[in-house]
């Protein structure tokens, strides 16, 4: 049985603005009956103000994805195209209080709905279309029908890392698994393209101010979460040149593996974040 | 809380009050060790080879012949891994493609390993071409793993016909019989089947315990290697609560065969005409005319299944899907797609299993809410309003 937040029950349960807006002006439709979801968002915009004043939607599929499309109607309606054109898939997720990861591609079905009847307002796409189908590039995914131009997407956007989550977002590879080294070889892509865009965007030669600015940042964002979910946590004592001192706190001061947690996980996302030569050592207390 | 209507014993069954009576002495104050030199653990020993006599009166079989293990996916392990090992120079196996994970899975893992498999293609209504099993033997073949009884569809094998074309090769024939069990004669004297598997927690006797028939004479190298119980063909200390269990309820089924079946058909059909009366576009799928008697799988076509178990949830009915949503895979049941079943229909599929604990009062109930919960579901479907465009 799914893990299910009380807020994917109750738009389950009772869903709102379910149907279809009988004058609609906008109109978008994802997903087919093959791959069991879709949806179909219709709206009423105001031409005036392009603000949404009437949203409905119809969902074939299960709990979470009526329930992400029952919350999607709510969190647009009297936002402008433009304002509702910001939502991805994490705002309907985290809106529903989360999704089970399995899940995720129900929030993904939402936002592509929203985009396509967006696009159908703008007179750039075809009300009645399935977007598997216009999306352009090359299948990967035969039993779903997806393409590596939306994989691409959904890793960028998503911060994906293995070709599990991208099944759970996309569904690409959850059949008949032989797309899986093409989709990993698409991951493998996307984050050696990231990796050389933050080599660039990054300063030529920090100054000691900047770089301190940065660790920190970077171990409140991309470590300290981390140790945290397993009851541990770290502090940043010291920078000394390129050599970053920690201290592992909770359950990491002491751990095992605590070498590991330094070499795998502080030290790999300092050296993608801030410098390739840094280095990091452990202080114990 | 909503009281249960619990129509899903397939996945699992009630444990009958008087096996639960039968083992728990067996937690209580008979709790001996069945290998101990002492009487205390000796006279349980007893009680193991009483449960023993009891499944073997389910196989009208020797005593000798029934092998306890720990649930259906060990006794279909054991029997597979068990005569491969035994025929090491053989390396072709024959299944089919509707088979449990336990054995599917253990095919495919298999394939890895070096052995080649045959998985037998079915019909629409889920029905295997013996002919085509008569084809696919070979002098190289070890084994034939058949079920006998589908778990989702309830299409019941014609097993003996199998066993006899897998005999006349003189290979080894296992089937899984654990949705069988019960419901179905397990009568060995005219199944020539070599091994065939049964699983407690689908028999009202509780989760955890299994058996095994290995007919006499039949090669067999142990599949879990430890001590000297079970004569050495299977280690480890017995769980004896749950042999003492599995013996009491192969007693109970033995006895209220026909009658039960009877009972629990009436049941299935009630429901399922009912069904059929009062919801347009559905289906029922698989081989009505050979069938388990508890079983129907019915598709609602236009929906998706996880969505109407969530709804029937509410309403405290407990049933499965084929549906990809349930299955924390993406996939829908490789049953229902080996029998070409539209995916239109795959999806909105529900299963029903019935049990001797289900009354008439509870399947009125179920189709007093069943129909308005669909049409709810469907007036939210972007397909149900186009579906005659589909």
């Amino acid at each position: 049985m799914w893990d299910y937040t009380d807020k994917v029950k109750e738009h389950f349960s009772k869903p709102h603005n379910v149907g279809s807006v009988e004058d609609a002006n906008a109109v978008g439709e994802v997903g087919s009956i093959v791959c069991g979801d879709a949806l179909r968002l219709s709206l009423k915009v105001d031409k005036a103000t392009e603000k949404i004043v009437e949203a409905k939607f119809q969902t074939f599929g299960c709990g979470s994805a009526i329930a992400s499309s029952s919350v999607l109607t709510d969190m647009i309606l009297g936002k402008t195209l433009d304002e509702a054109a910001k939502i991805t898939n994490r705002d309907i997720a985290n809106e529903l209080g989360g999704l089970p990861k399995e899940k995720m591609h129900c929030s993904v079905m939402g936002m592509e709905a929203l985009e396509a009847a967006i696009a159908n307002y703008r007179g750039q796409g075809v009300a009645d279309s399935h977007l598997h189908e216009d999306e352009e590039g090359e299948l990967v995914c035969k039993c779903f029908g997806i393409t590596d131009k939306k994989i691409e997407r959904t890793i960028k956007e998503n911060h994906l890392h293995t070709l599990e989550e991208v099944t759970n977002f996309t569904k690409a590879g959850g059949a008949c698994g032989s797309c899986h080294w093409k989709i990993e070889e698409i991951i493998r892509k996307v984050h050696k393209q990231e990796l050389e865009a933050k080599a660039e965007e990054k300063p030529k030669g920090l100054t000691n101010l900047q770089r301190m600015k940065l660790v920190q940042e970077t171990l409140d964002r991309e470590v300290r979460p981390q140790l945290q979910k397993d009851g541990g946590d770290l502090e940043l004592v010291d920078i000394e040149n390129k050599n970053v001192k920690v201290r592992l706190l909770g359950m990491c001061s002491g751990c095992q593996v605590s070498r590991f947690t330094l070499r795998d996980l502080v030290e790999a996302k300092l050296k993608e974040f801030v410098e390739p030569d840094i280095t990091v050592e452990e202080l114990r207390s | 809380m909503t009281p249960i209507i619990y129509l899903d014993n397939n996945a699992t069954t009630p444990v009958a009050p008087e096996v639960l009576a039968a083992l728990l002495p067996f937690y209580q104050t008979r709790y001996g060790n069945p290998s101990s030199m002492h009487t205390f653990g000796g006279e349980v020993a007893h009680d193991v080879e009483h449960a023993r006599q009891q499944v073997a009166a389910l196989f009208n079989s020797r005593e000798s012949e029934v092998l306890f293990t720990s649930c259906g996916t060990e006794s279909d392990n054991a029997a597979i891994r068990g005569v491969l090992e035994a025929l090491p120079e053989k390396k072709h196996i024959v299944t089919t493609r509707v088979e449990h994970p336990a054995v599917l899975n253990l095919c495919k893992h298999l394939e890895n390993r070096g052995y080649r498999v045959t998985y037998l293609a079915v019909d629409a209504q889920g029905r295997l071409d013996l002919d085509a099993l008569h084809h696919v033997l070979t002098p190289d073949t070890a084994l034939v793993s058949i079920m006998y009884a589908n778990n989702e569809t309830g299409t019941v094998f014609p097993i003996q016909k199998i066993a006899e074309i897998v005999k006349e090769q003189g290979i080894i024939l296992h089937t899984d019989a654990v949705q069988a069990a019960g419901k179905l004669s397990l009568d060995m004297n005219s199944i020539p089947a070599d091994l065939v598997s049964i699983s407690g927690h689908k028999l009202h006797a509780p989760k955890g315990v299994g058996a095994l028939y290995i007919r006499r004479g039949t090669k067999f190298v142990p599949f879990i290697i430890g001590g000297h119980q079970e004569h050495g063909r299977r280690g480890g200390t017995e769980n004896v609560a749950g042999i003492v269990g599995l013996g009491k309820a192969a007693e109970l089924a033995a006895a209220n065969f026909s009658n039960e079946t009877r009972q629990v058909a009436g049941l299935r059909d009630q429901l399922e005409a009912g069904v059929l009366k009062a919801v347009p576009h559905v289906r029922v799928n698989g081989d009505r005319e050979h069938r388990l008697p508890n079983t129907t799988n019915i598709s609602f076509e236009y929906i998706e299944g996880e969505a109407i178990l969530l709804k029937m949830n509410d309403q405290g009915i407990c049933a499965s899907s084929g549906s990809a949503c349930t299955s924390g895979s993406l996939e829908p049941s490789h049953v229902l797609r080996a029998m070409g079943v539209p995916f239109t229909a795959i999806h909105g599929s529900i299963r029903f299993s019935f049990s001797r604990y289900n009354t008439r009062t509870e399947v009125g109930e179920v189709l007093e809410v069943l129909p308005d919960l669909i049409s709810g579901l469907r007036e939210m479907s972007p397909f149900w309003a186009r579906r005659d465009k589909m």
